[in-house]
């Protein structure tokens, strides 16, 4: 019974995966997923045996599902759709801290019995890959957690990267001695791994700068597939090695996949990381920006033929799809034509602003993907940039030394005006300059995304 | 060399599992639009949730007095479960709103 319910969920997910790669069918490919997964977790508690012998513990099995499930589900729901990139971050290293774990008690087993032979060797040699990457995981995505809200600030060194490939080939070094000294155990050593590994998750995501942290993200990600595999392995459990090898090699593809929508390479995103102080884009003059009123931006606005909006992370941040929205119909009131320019990689994920936007009910015909936008600027009257930063920066186009050349921007400047909100004029998430605010059909207008965007509104309501 | 092969006649199984998932994993994710990114990668994120099964294992053959496996155990399941059950709604949380623009 057992395997067939396996089988069952290998295939579910193949399907769910397949499914939640088509906008039109996505939603049930997720639910199939879901439908496959709850299957295997039911299957396993009361059908699983091992020797002829059934599980025990049903108590703390049940009393973890729960604590576990109220914990995610809680979470799940309470997240803002801001923070959405943060939390898959947080709930993937959870998974990486669980293969972790497993490894651990797995390993703590070999201590208590000694074996000897060959297929002990191997199994050894999975059990440390299930805990070195599923600690790699846990550190890495919860150090992406911090960075992505705002809690851990970039932290580069000198010879950062040499540093972190010297702990990782400890860290191999000291696992073929642990396989090495079977039949003998060696803990210490066992552990030193550990803390290592979770030192190497954190030294691995700590330079990379915040505008790659999807990619980050989404590698670590295959990463955990990849863990839960090796207990796939390690109890000869068919739904955990299609499962997680499924992740490991679709994560990886998608890693690559976002990675050329940035149009950069992966080891670009690895090693070159942003946001250093020596990438800053060059120190050169930098001229002045100008700044706008509110009444006078809400009169340009009103009285354009069509107005693109070009949302980024500071319209989430601010939660100002909303007040965003709210404009929008106004303004179309007025008989303003108004889109959004939604670049690829707005905001911190790809998809990011589609998601938020589609939360305020902004028709999906009126959101532009990056080519469609660009052949439309030349024809619109004013831009209005609200808290996008690095995918407006002409320097991807004109700045070879930049560390964002080569990536598609939305080409703002070929727009009649340039309206940028800002909270400030501090760079953005890649820490360079951007030349646009000091062009001379750019204007500044300061402030936090919704309360600006209240503001115009109620500006246009009342005087206009 | 020996543990390999002896280890490959083990698990034969197993390794070509591994083989074809690691095709079917590329072959299926090879053309999303990159709106999809984000879901797609919260959705593999619950997928490889199922290292909870490996967890229920681990808890459900802990011997009673052994409290290093028991406490571990439970951690490592509640931690899979926050991975499936959290993975699972926030993937479908997003595909909501996918859908509510297109039936507008």
């Amino acid at each position: 019974m057992l395997p067939l319910i396996y089988l069952i969920g290998s295939v579910t997910f193949i399907i769910g995966l397949k499914m939640l790669s088509n906008p039109a069918t996505a939603r049930k490919g997720n639910a199939i997923a879901a439908g496959g997964m709850t299957l295997a977790i039911l299957g396993t508690i009361f059908l699983y045996r091992h020797h002829g012998q059934g599980l025990h513990n049903y108590g703390w099995i049940m009393a973890g599902l729960l604590i576990g499930g109220v914990v995610g589900l809680v979470s799940a729901r309470r997240v803002k759709m801001t923070a959405m990139p943060e939390m898959v971050s947080l709930f993937n290293g959870m998974g990486g801290a669980c293969a972790a774990l497993i490894s651990i008690v797995e390993f703590e087993y070999m201590t208590a019995v000694i074996f000897t032979g060959a297929p002990v060797r191997m199994q050894l040699v999975i059990i440390l890959a299930g805990m070195v990457i599923g600690a790699v995981s846990f550190a890495g995505s919860v150090i992406a957690w911090g960075k992505l809200n705002g809690r851990i600030k970039d932290i580069s060194f000198k010879g950062q990267h040499i540093f972190n490939l010297v702990i990782l080939a400890v860290i191999l070094l000291l696992a073929v001695v642990v396989t090495a000294a079977l039949p003998a155990v060696t803990v210490i050593l066992f552990v030193v791994i550990l803390l290592l590994s979770l030192l190497y998750g954190i030294c691995f995501v700590l330079p990379i700068g915040g505008a790659d942290m999807p990619v980050v993200i989404s590698l670590l990600n295959s990463f955990t597939g990849v863990a839960a595999a090796c207990g796939g392995f390690l109890y000869n459990n068919p739904v955990m090695l299609t499962g997680g090898i499924l992740v490991g090699s679709a994560g990886t593809i998608l890693t690559i996949l976002m990675c050329k929508a940035m149009n950069r390479s992966l080891k670009n995103v690895l090693i070159g990381s942003f946001g250093s102080p020596k990438a800053a884009g060059g120190s050169r003059e930098q001229g002045a920006y100008k700044e706008i009123t509110l009444s006078d931006t809400a009169v340009i606005m009103a009285y354009a033929r069509k107005v693109m909006i070009v949302p980024g992370y500071g319209l989430a941040v601010a939660q100002a799809q909303h007040a965003c929205h709210e404009l929008e119909t106004l303004l179309e009131a007025r008989g303003v034509e108004v889109k959004y320019a939604i670049h690829p990689v707005a905001g911190r994920m790809p998809g990011h602003m589609n998601v938020l936007l589609a939360e305020a009910d902004v028709p999906y015909e009126k959101l532009l993907e990056m080519e469609q936008a660009n052949g439309q600027f030349n024809t619109t009257d004013v831009v209005l940039v609200l808290g996008a930063n690095d995918v407006v920066n002409p320097a991807a186009k004109t700045d070879p030394a930049s560390p964002i050349y080569g990536m598609p921007i939305l080409d703002v400047e070929n727009a009649r005006s340039v309206i940028v909100n800002k909270r400030s004029m501090k760079p953005g998430y890649a820490g360079i300059e951007n030349d646009l605010f000091f062009q001379p059909k750019t204007s500044m207008l300061f402030g936090d995304a919704k309360q600006v965007l209240q503001q115009l509104v109620a500006e246009i309501v009342n005087s206009l | 060399m020996d543990a390999i092969f002896s280890f490959l006649q083990q698990h034969l199984e197993a390794v070509y599992i591994v083989i074809l998932s690691i095709f079917l994993g590329v072959e299926v994710i090879s053309r999303v639009p990159s709106v999809l990114h984000t879901p797609l990668m919260s959705g593999a994120n619950a997928i490889h949730g199922v290292v909870i099964i490996g967890a229920i294992i681990v808890m459900g053959e802990a011997e009673a007095d052994n409290y290093l496996a028991l406490v571990l155990g439970f951690l490592a399941v509640i931690l899979g479960t926050i991975n499936v059950v959290g993975g699972f709604v926030v993937t479908d949380r997003m595909l909501e709103m996918f859908k509510s623009k297109k039936t507008k």
